[in-house]
Order: structure tokens, then sequence, then C-alpha cells
């Protein structure tokens, strides 16, 4: 039998040093977060999203695995508590890889009056940089961020725009690659 | 650090439960998200909700600052930022510049901030429509509808009535052009340094249970008519201690003959240019009733 | 110079000293104990366990002596305290069919299975001061009743509910909503209403309950029973699948029968309402079924014309934690905001002068 991998070392500050990167990145899109812990990380998932995952998911929390995403599941309930949702729209929080996101509009978009219970999706990418071929403008971004977001499907952007004219519904992003992670709020307006 | 308390008092998952809705309040700027409030060692209309919002987001290596009136050492700042000491062990300072997080309840620093910084605002009221449809679920509607308009039309009664939009705090401004929102009750004066803000502006209503924020970098209207431009309040004296005239001033009266002085309600910006060598102006204008700019 | 309210750290250690002063009084008598106030003053004691929302004598006997006796003040005490307690496990709902009971009786039979039984109760004392319990000692001992307590009542409602002239409650296993952990929000089912009112403020829903008997949205209610006992509490643990007791509570349960409705397709019954309170809190159970019934307007297709029938009104306002804290709040400095109203005060002033001279 294989040994689960442990959680955070010091569950209160990393939890709080998470926390801060993935508000920062939030509250700045385009800006790239860096997450040094967990030492460990389970089958399935990188350092960035296992250390969101034990930010900020628990047993008020309904969280979708894509298939890849998969094999983290009894490190999720064991470290998290976490309940697995039947599918993309019953959850709070989506783990899944690039090659296999499910279209953007079956997660979980919130309602007018409540557009905050919406899924976050958590995508795992091959690589994130600043600087690559995407503009980024909208809340949070002094003028333009320049970004690259590496692996995603043809027809992602498409998918994202067609989500826009719903607002305040919508569907928040964090990219993440191993450590690093960089956040897209449901108002961030990305062309090119 | 008191004993048998969890860091900043919170257990870990109500800090989760706090977190998750601040990154859904920063993802849509301006609504209010519903959060499930719990009761602090501090009253209900004493600051739990920015004392909620610091609580998740502290950490060990910030520098906290806590202002009530834009000071530092008004009875209910020294409360707040000891029940940190407390329970926390974080660095404090009053200076605006040094600081990480600022909780405040009703000012906003005269210094300008900068990047990284994170403003927590106390809030006693959060929905801007409160005083004009006490119902929750119908301004929950109108908020999702984005339909202001009984907003405008109080505001367009009071310039029918007073001449003026009548409002001189916690004036209702719309964020990133879209949620209708209550920057707490602020002097409108602070309404400007809203707009665009390098720093990140968090909101907590402890008792209503709703947060909020604008992001950095976001554009924060105050509500007005083109006929009747939004303004700030303006002095014609100045602070009777550092003689700024830019900065907003508490009236203070020293004797039972009304007379007055006028000293700068922000603390540390005070202290600051004093230690930079600025005293009070050169000749003391009487002190006269204020007048609002651009007359 | 500019001193005023500044300089706040040395005032607070001050007022501090000041209060523990006042707390503990002459230093010639002796100090209160917990057991004396948990022992003594039971009432006070249940009424911060309910509304404070946490079943524990002693933290809330202590409360009620920090607090000085002010309840409000214990209330907030053991609830900020609440904050900090983690949630080990849910329990199964108690089951007042099985209460080991203290009292228990029926104004709407004159006699039913199970009897009526007085317990200890205010209700026909003679509301006279009692000059021998001031001087300390007295004591009236009871001869344990010779048919020991009931645990086999069945309820009053229940007769009624055999005969189909009272609504049916629908049994529902879902888990009820809590809203110590999601916010409020409307409209409320009633689950999550009654949760709000057995934490909310005696004093507010009694207020409320009285104004339904005098026109503001009548219910015509009978108190159907009323009964004050133990409860066994159960958890399932995970690992063992079955129910086990971990210990038994006091409650005050209070079930209303009220107005009959009907309709051509519906026969005429009588309706609900339900209070249920920690410890031995009677007019409290019983002001909280008054004000259930009447928040059951909309469900039961009444026209909602008074306060007590105002979901928003009522669920919003009856936590005196929250009520005492914001009326309260306004002793905090608010000198910005006031100047700030000042400045457009003389602004207007100022205009409507120069107007009225040209
Ligand atoms: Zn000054």
């Amino acid at each position: 039998m294989r040994a689960m991998e442990a959680g955070f070392a010091d569950p209160v500050s990393d939890a709080q040093a998470a926390f801060r990167a993935v508000l920062d990145a939030m509250a700045r899109p385009g800006r790239l977060a860096h997450f040094a812990a967990p030492a460990e990380v389970p089958p399935g998932l990188g350092r960035a999203a296992a250390a969101l995952a034990l930010t900020l998911v628990d047993m008020d929390t309904a969280v979708w695995l894509g298939p890849a995403c998969a094999p983290a599941a009894d490190w999720l309930r064991f470290h998290c508590s976490a309940r697995l949702a039947a599918s993309p729209a019953a959850a709070r929080f989506a783990f899944a890889t690039a090659g296999e996101c499910p279209p953007l509009a079956q997660f979980d978009l919130g309602t007018n009056e409540y557009p905050d219970q919406s899924t976050t999706l958590v995508l795992e990418v091959p690589g994130l940089a600043r600087g690559g071929a995407l503009t980024l403008r909208g809340p949070g971004i002094e003028t333009v961020e320049h970004v690259g977001i590496a692996g995603l499907p043809s027809g992602f952007w498409g998918q994202r725009d067609m989500l826009h004219e719903l607002f305040p519904r919508g569907l928040d992003i964090v990219f993440v690659a191993g450590n690093t992670a960089l956040a897209l709020p449901r108002t961030t307006r990305v062309e090119g | 650090m008191i004993e048998g308390y969890n860091f900043a008092y919170l257990d870990e998952q109500t800090k989760r439960m706090i977190r998750r809705a601040l990154l859904k309040a920063v993802a849509i700027p301006g609504y209010q998200v519903p959060f499930a409030s719990r009761e602090m060692p501090l009253p209900y209309g004493w600051g739990t909700g920015g004392i909620q919002v610091t609580a998740a987001i502290v950490g060990r290596s910030d520098v906290l600052k806590v202002i009530d009136q834009g000071a530092d050492d008004t009875t209910n700042a020294v409360s707040i930022r000891r029940l940190f000491a407390n329970t926390t062990d974080v660095a404090t300072t009053e200076r605006t510049e040094e600081a990480t997080i600022i909780q405040t309840r009703h000012r906003i620093p005269e210094a300008a901030l900068r990047e990284g910084q994170i403003m927590v605002f106390q809030v006693p009221i959060p929905e801007p429509l409160r005083w004009l449809e006490p119902r929750e679920a119908e301004t929950r509607r109108m908020h999702a509808h984005a339909d202001y308009s009984v907003m405008h039309v109080k505001l367009y009664e009071d310039v029918a009535r007073f001449g003026h939009i009548a409002t001189g705090y916690d004036y209702p401004v719309v964020v990133d052009g879209r949620y209708l929102m209550k920057p707490s009750p602020i002097p409108k004066f602070d309404n400007p340094k809203l707009d665009r803000s390098p720093a990140l502006m968090l909101f907590g209503a402890g008792r209503e249970k709703r947060i909020y924020a604008v992001p950095p970098y976001t554009a924060v209207r105050s509500l007005d008519f083109e006929d009747h431009p939004f303004r700030i309040e303006k002095w014609d004296e100045s602070c009777a201690l550092c003689g700024a005239s830019d900065s907003f001033l508490d009236e203070i009266v020293v004797d039972d003959s009304n007379k007055r002085m006028f000293v700068c309600s922000d603390s540390d910006y005070c202290q600051t240019r004093r230690a930079h060598g600025h005293g009070p102006a050169a000749e003391a204008k009487p002190a006269t009733a204020t007048k609002d700019a651009a007359e | 110079m500019y001193v005023a309210v500044k300089g706040g750290a040395k005032a607070i250690e001050a007022s501090h000293a000041l209060l523990d002063q006042a707390r503990r009084g002459d230093p010639a008598t002796p100090e209160l104990s917990l057991a004396q106030i948990s022992g003594q003053l039971t009432l006070a004691v249940d009424r911060v366990m309910a509304e404070g929302s946490l079943y524990d004598r002693e933290l809330a006997a202590l409360a009620v002596k920090q607090a000085r006796g002010d309840l409000v003040e214990a209330i907030f005490l053991l609830r900020a305290y609440r904050t900090t307690l983690p949630r080990l496990a849910e329990s199964l709902p108690v089951d007042t069919d099985k209460m080991r009971p203290i009292r228990r009786i029926s104004a709407a039979y004159k006699d039913l299975p199970g009897g009526q039984m007085l317990g200890p109760t205010f209700d026909y004392t003679h509301r006279l001061l009692d000059f021998a319990l001031a001087a300390e000692g007295k004591r009236k001992t009871v001869e344990p009743a010779a048919d020991a307590p009931q645990t086999d009542c069945p309820r009053a409602l229940d007769i009624l509910d055999r005969e189909g002239l009272i609504e049916q409650v629908a049994e529902d296993d879902a888990s009820p909503p809590d809203l110590t952990r999601d916010p409020l929000q409307f409209p409320a089912e009633r689950a999550l209403r009654l949760q709000n009112l057995a934490r909310g403020d005696e004093g507010f829903l009694l207020a409320l309950g009285y104004s339904t008997q005098r026109g503001y949205s009548s219910t015509h209610p009978f108190a159907g029973e009323i009964r004050i006992g133990d409860v066994d509490v159960e958890i399932v643990p995970e690992e063992l699948g079955f129910a086990v007791c971990i210990g038994d509570v006091r409650v005050t349960e209070c079930e209303m029968i009220n107005q009959f409705q009907g309709s051509r397709e519906k026969p005429a019954q009588f309706t609900r309402g339900y209070g249920l309170v920690f410890g031995e809190g009677e007019r409290k159970a019983m002001a909280m079924a008054l004000v259930d019934r009447s928040l059951r307007a909309g469900e039961l297709g009444e026209e909602r014309t008074s306060p007590a029938q105002d979901e928003e009104f009522v669920l919003s306002h009856a936590d005196n934690v929250e009520a005492s804290g914001f009326v309260q709040h306004l002793k905090l400095p608010h000198y910005v905001d006031f100047q700030s109203e000042l400045n457009l005060i003389r602004r207007i002033r100022a205009d409507q002068t120069r107007e009225a001279a040209e």
C-alpha cells in the first residue's frame, strides 16, 4: 500500500501564505503567484493546485476532479474532508488539466442574484509566463498585462468570451503550472 | 500571545470560509458576498467584519496598522490592534507606508497607498439601497438587474430640495461600471482615493454578514449629475499643527464662545509632516465655517 | 493643546480595572462561585445557554458572573467563545416524545394520558416578596411524588392528529440549514426560521408574540402542550454506524394549536406553532411558538399585514448580540462623518442665504 502524501507541514502559516498568494493573483490578473508548500504533492495535482486545495477546500465545498486529477481523490478526502461532486455544475471547486477541460459553460456560473455561488476552476496547464501573446485588461490591471498560457485547447478563449455577456454570472479560473499560478477572474478581458 | 486560541482567533475552517468569500468578492468587484460571519470577542458594530477579514488574511510577516477616524490612538483602534497583538504577535505600526494591512473605520489615509497594500474597511451597513428599500430580497433583485433607479431618484430629490446631493459620507459609488457600492462611512473627501488605487480594498460587514472588494486599478465613480458634479469638501483653514491644507480636518471647539481649531484627522500624516519641519501656517486665519471646493 | 479622546491605551486599562472592581463588589462579601450561579440562578444560566446557542452550564455561569449579571452581555460572551469551538459531529434530532419531563401541561384538554404535571412553576405563586428568603436558610423539601416522572407522555397534539383535525407535519430527513454556518438568506425555510427564533432575544419575541394576541395578525392560539424535561442527545459515529447517547440536555418545548384552515378541497383543520429552547424557558418557548405560527402566513395563504408575519423584519432583528452591538456602537467616535455633515449643512445654508439676498 502506498503511503498518503502529507499536507501542509504548518497548516496555519502555510494556508495563510497560499491564500495571500492566490488573493494577490486574483486581485492582479496576469501576475504569477508562487507556492512553496506542500512539500509533497498527491498524484494528479501539481504543487500550486495542491496548495489551493489545502487552503480553500473542506467539507462545505463539493469538488469535481477531471480524469487526470482523479487520482488525488483519496488525498482530498483525507486532508480536506472534501466531498466529490458528480458533475462540473455541482462543484464549488473543479480541478482539471487543460487537455480535458469540459466546456466552460458546464460549470456552475452562479445566478444573477448570487453570482458568487459559482465554480472556481483550477486548470493545470503545461506552462505560464509573463510577457506572452495574450493581452489582459480589466480590474486589477493598471493598463494591460501580457501573459502566455500554454496548452489550452482551441476554442477555449472563444468559450470564455461567450461568458462575458452573462456577467455578473461567470467562471473564475486559476491557471496552475507546477509551483506557479495565474488567475483570471470573470472580469478580465483577454485578447490575442 | 494569549493561550487557548488559534492564530488570529478564528479557527481554520472559519478562515477558509472567509477566504473563499474574499476571492469571490475580488472576482466580482463591488458585489456583496454573503458569508457566515461569526461572533467575535468585540461587539457587532465595533468592526467585527473588518476584524474577521483581517484575521483571515493576516500572516506572521505582515505589518498591521489600525485606525479609527483616521487616528491610530483612538480607543477602538487601540482595542482592535491589541486584539491582533494578543492573538497573532504580528508587528504593528502607525506609519501608513510601513503597513501591509491597514484596518480602518471611517477614513482612508492621506498618504498615497501602494501596490501590495491591503485596506480593510469596517462596514456597518453594506447595502447602498438599504435606506431606500429595507427588504433584502428586493435589493438583491435590484443588484441582479443593475436597477439603481431608486438611488438616482433619491439624489435628484436631494438636489431639488437642498440644491445639493445631501450626502457627506458613505457616498454611493459605482464599481467597474456595474455594482452600486457603499464605500463604508468614509467622508466623500476620501472617495477619489478609491478610484484606480494601486492597493486592494476589502470591506467586511460582520453583523450584516457581507464581504465585498475593490481590486487595484478599478474604476470607482461617485454618483453625480452633469449639472451637479461630485465635489469633495475643502476647508478655508489649514491644520493648526502641521499647516496642511490638503488633508481632511477635524473641527475642535476650544472654548464656550464657539472658537475652534482644525487639525488633521489622519494622525500619522500630521506627525510625519511635523517631523519634516512643517508647522502651522504663518498667518493663522480667523476660524470660519467651512466651504466646499470649486466655488 | 489638542488631546481630546486620544491616548486611548491608558484609558482602556484603567477602565478594565474599574470594571473588575465593580464586578467584584464589596470584598467583605464572599465571592460568588460558579456552582452557586449555576445551581441557584438556574433560569439566568438557562437563558444564557439558550440565546448563547451553547449548552454548558458552567461556562454560562462564568459568563453571568463575568458580565455582572447582565444576561445579554453574558450571551455575547458565550457566543464569542462558541466561535472558537470545533464542530465535532452533528447530533440526531432530539426526540421530545422520549423526554423525561419535570413539567407537562396542556391548556387544551382538562386531562390527558400522562396527566398534567405542574412541576417547579411560578404560575400559582403569589408574587409577594418573601422576606424569609432574605434571611437565608429557608427551604421547602418535597416528598418524591408517588407516581414517578412519566417517561411516556403521548403528545396532546397527537390526539388531534389521530382524528385528522390538525395539519400533518411532513417527515423530513434532510439536514436542516444552519445559520451559524451559512448566512441567512431570504426567503428562509421554516427550520432556519426556528433556529433563528431559538437563538433570538426573549424580550423581542415576547413583544412580537404579544402583538399577535392584540390583533396584529391574530392566530387564535391554544397552548396545546408545554413540556420541560431532559432529552438524550445522540450521534452516529462514522466508525460505528449506529446511534450512541453522548449526554442529555434540558429543554422546554411548546406546541401551539392555532386557527383552523380549510378549503373546498381540504377539510378544516387546526394549524401548528412550535417553540423549543435550551433549559427551562417557558415564556420564550411560548412566544417563539406564537411567532413561528405568524411567520407561516405565506405558506398558509394568509395576507401579511403585521410585523410578526414579516420574516425579514423578525429574523433580521431577533438576535440580541447583533442588536446590542449595533445600537451601542453609536457611542464610538463618529466625528469624521459628523464633520462631513457639518460641512454639507453649512454649505447648503450659505447657498440659501445668498439666494435669499439676490
Ligand atoms: Zn496636520
